[in-house]
């Protein structure tokens, strides 16, 4: 016992000394990098750099050859109006989806937020849709939606008279439709980061707000809220940079359709390749990185330094 | 007066106290209610009740005839062994290799360190190149195969468990490595010994999320695999591509429950556990 005291107050020692920093190379070899960096090389940063290569190429599969063209694929993409619409597809689609969500989201943790039992039920119900399969969900609301399908149903018997709104085929309002869809799916999980952020917040604080006189809503308004700013960076932050990302719900609900307004990038990805048309297919996926690239950062700053601020 | 005010008061909690309850229910009733009604009486339905899927009960039940047909013709049994093929290699290894990478991260200092650090989690936002990753597998001959798959996944992952492993791993006192270290183990033994079995609720967490994200993806699947590997989104969206020409919604949705079973099962045991494990990285 002794002897293992001492050698631990050796080794502390040690670390003071000049050697520390060979030993500390030796306590975490740079080895131990090596299958994450393989991995991160092979599957990220080659990939990453031959995309800026290959979007300015003719590869296709309808030819052996690959071509040096310039930037000739951005400017068809450009000129024919696709590459801009699908950005702000994109974009819009990840803003509906970041305000839905979490607006959900936080209505959820609100009301759910006392610890009865109808309310634990009701958390666990609306954790189900995160983890089903996007794709699943996708499907359910084309069911859902159809012109026949059940919402009209209920709309009819509640209004007494024949709907039958065509839900997903408006070429205006399908992608708010998609967007819902999305945040449907993911609104259990934004409800229990709110929960977690609720559960934080100081009892005294709110009590002592109470007893100013302060009511529900200035208590949310003025304390809860600002006080939940961590957990609204981090909602925001993925609900935003996952649905640019997005694909699964969209495309089995629509398609990209109709008429193409609710294409997301990555369902113009999907689709330019299964046609062969790999060096558009590219050209977009570089698309997509390059917005992603631009409004990452500035969007995590933003979040962060305003959670500073309050 | 005041006892007038305080009457009226506590009639409005009692009534509020009901109001709660009642908006709770009707939410989860219209919101969720309503959907998974859908799925489970379409699903129990014959081919010509499920054309138009409703809210009717079938007038024949007929769910696990429907199962059985969906489980052969979407050949479910060999997906779900292919998504378990991929799944758990996946996630071991991107545990393993992030962990030893983010003991490295955690505990080396320097400029080459941070700027490697920097470059390995930038993953976590950026958008992986998904037409270049298939080019280059085919370059490699793992096109297609569950290798290649797992590769894809193992990196998609591994920016963000580097990233929360970095984090855990300096909250570590240097002093229990460097105790093991004395003692004669090697930094093998010492990572296997000492620092994993400390990271274990960083790394339960990390597992339940990244199985859900695996278990359901289908993008990155239709373009490594594609046909050649039955998994069980890729199989759905096959079921479901040739289901919506023939108009099978019973097919899509006995599909979608069998699919979503085992994940609503593992979920309904490990409850408390998962949902603590999701909220407890993402509020600090």
């Amino acid at each position: 016992m002794t002897t293992k005291m001492g050698l631990v107050r050796v080794a502390t020692r040690a670390n003071k000394a000049p050697g520390a920093r060979r030993r500390r190379r030796q306590d975490h070899p740079a080895t131990f990098l090596v299958p994450a960096v393989v991995v991160l090389v092979v599957f990220y940063f080659v990939p990453t750099i031959l995309n800026f290569i290959y979007a300015f190429t003719d590869w296709s599969s309808f030819k052996s050859a690959i071509n040096y063209v310039g930037a000739e694929n951005f400017v068809d993409l450009f000129t024919n109006g696709t590459l801009l619409n699908d950005l702000r597809i994109t974009l819009i689609f990840a803003v509906l989806v970041a305000v839905f969500q979490n607006l959900f989201g936080l209505c959820l943790a609100l009301l759910l937020e006392k610890d009865t039992r109808i309310n634990r039920a009701a958390r666990v119900a609306f954790f189900v849709p995160v983890l089903m399969s996007a794709l699943a969900v996708g499907y359910i609301f084309q069911a859902v939606l159809k012109p026949e399908g059940a919402l009209n149903a209920i709309l009819s018997f509640l209004s007494g008279q024949d709907v039958s709104i065509a839900w997903l085929g408006s070429t205006t309002w399908t992608i708010v439709v998609v967007a819902l869809i999305q945040s449907w799916k993911w609104m259990g999980l934004s409800m229990l980061i709110f929960l977690a952020g609720l559960k934080t917040i100081n009892e005294d604080v709110l009590e002592a707000a109470r007893l100013d006189g302060a009511n529900w809503w200035e208590t949310f308004r003025r304390i809860r809220l600002p006080l939940l700013a961590p957990a609204v960076t981090f909602n925001v932050a993925t609900a935003l940079l996952g649905s640019m990302n997005g694909f699964d719900t969209v495309q089995a609900s629509t398609k990209g359709g109709p008429g193409g307004t609710t294409e997301l990038l990555n369902i113009f990805i999907f689709r330019t390749f299964g046609q062969g048309l790999f060096a558009q297919a590219t050209t977009m996926s570089l698309a997509l990185f390059l917005m992603v690239a631009a409004l990452a950062f500035p969007v995590i700053r933003f979040l962060r330094k305003r959670e500073e601020v309050l | 007066m005041s006892t007038a005010l305080s009457t009226a008061r506590a009639r409005g909690r009692r009534v509020a106290r009901l109001i709660q309850p009642t908006v709770a229910i009707a939410l989860v009733v219209l919101l969720l209610g309503v959907p998974f009604w859908l799925v489970i009486v379409t699903a129990s339905k014959n081919q010509a009740e499920a054309l138009n899927p409703n809210l009717a009960l079938p007038t024949h039940w007929q769910l696990f005839q429907n199962f059985g047909e969906v489980l052969d013709q979407g050949r479910m049994i060999p997906a779900f062994f292919g998504s378990l093929l991929v799944l758990v290699p996946s996630v071991a290894g991107v545990l393993i290799l992030g962990s030893m990478a983010a003991c490295v991260f955690g505990r080396r200092a320097g400029r080459g360190i941070t700027i490697a650090y920097t470059l390995a989690i930038s993953g976590i936002v950026l958008p992986p190149a998904v037409v270049m990753i298939v080019l280059l597998l085919k370059e490699i001959g793992l096109d297609g195969t569950p290798l290649g798959m797992i590769g894809v996944y193992m990196w998609m992952y591994l920016s963000t468990v580097i990233f929360f492993v970095t984090g855990f791993v300096r909250t570590i006192p240097r002093e229990l490595e460097e105790a093991a270290r004395v003692d004669g183990a090697s930094p093998v033994k010492v990572f296997f010994w000492v620092i994993l079995p400390l990271l274990g609720p960083t790394l339960a967490t990390a597992t339940i999320l990244i199985s859900l994200f695996i278990w359901n993806d289908v993008f990155y699947a239709l373009f490594v695999v594609g046909g050649r590997l039955d998994m069980l989104p890729l199989n759905l969206y096959q079921v479901a591509s040739a289901g919506l020409y023939l108009n099978n919604w019973q097919s899509i949705f006995a599909y979608i429950i069998l699919m979503t079973l085992p994940l609503l099962i593992v979920f309904m045991v490990m409850q408390r556990k998962i949902i603590s494990g999701i909220t407890s990285g993402a509020v600090k």
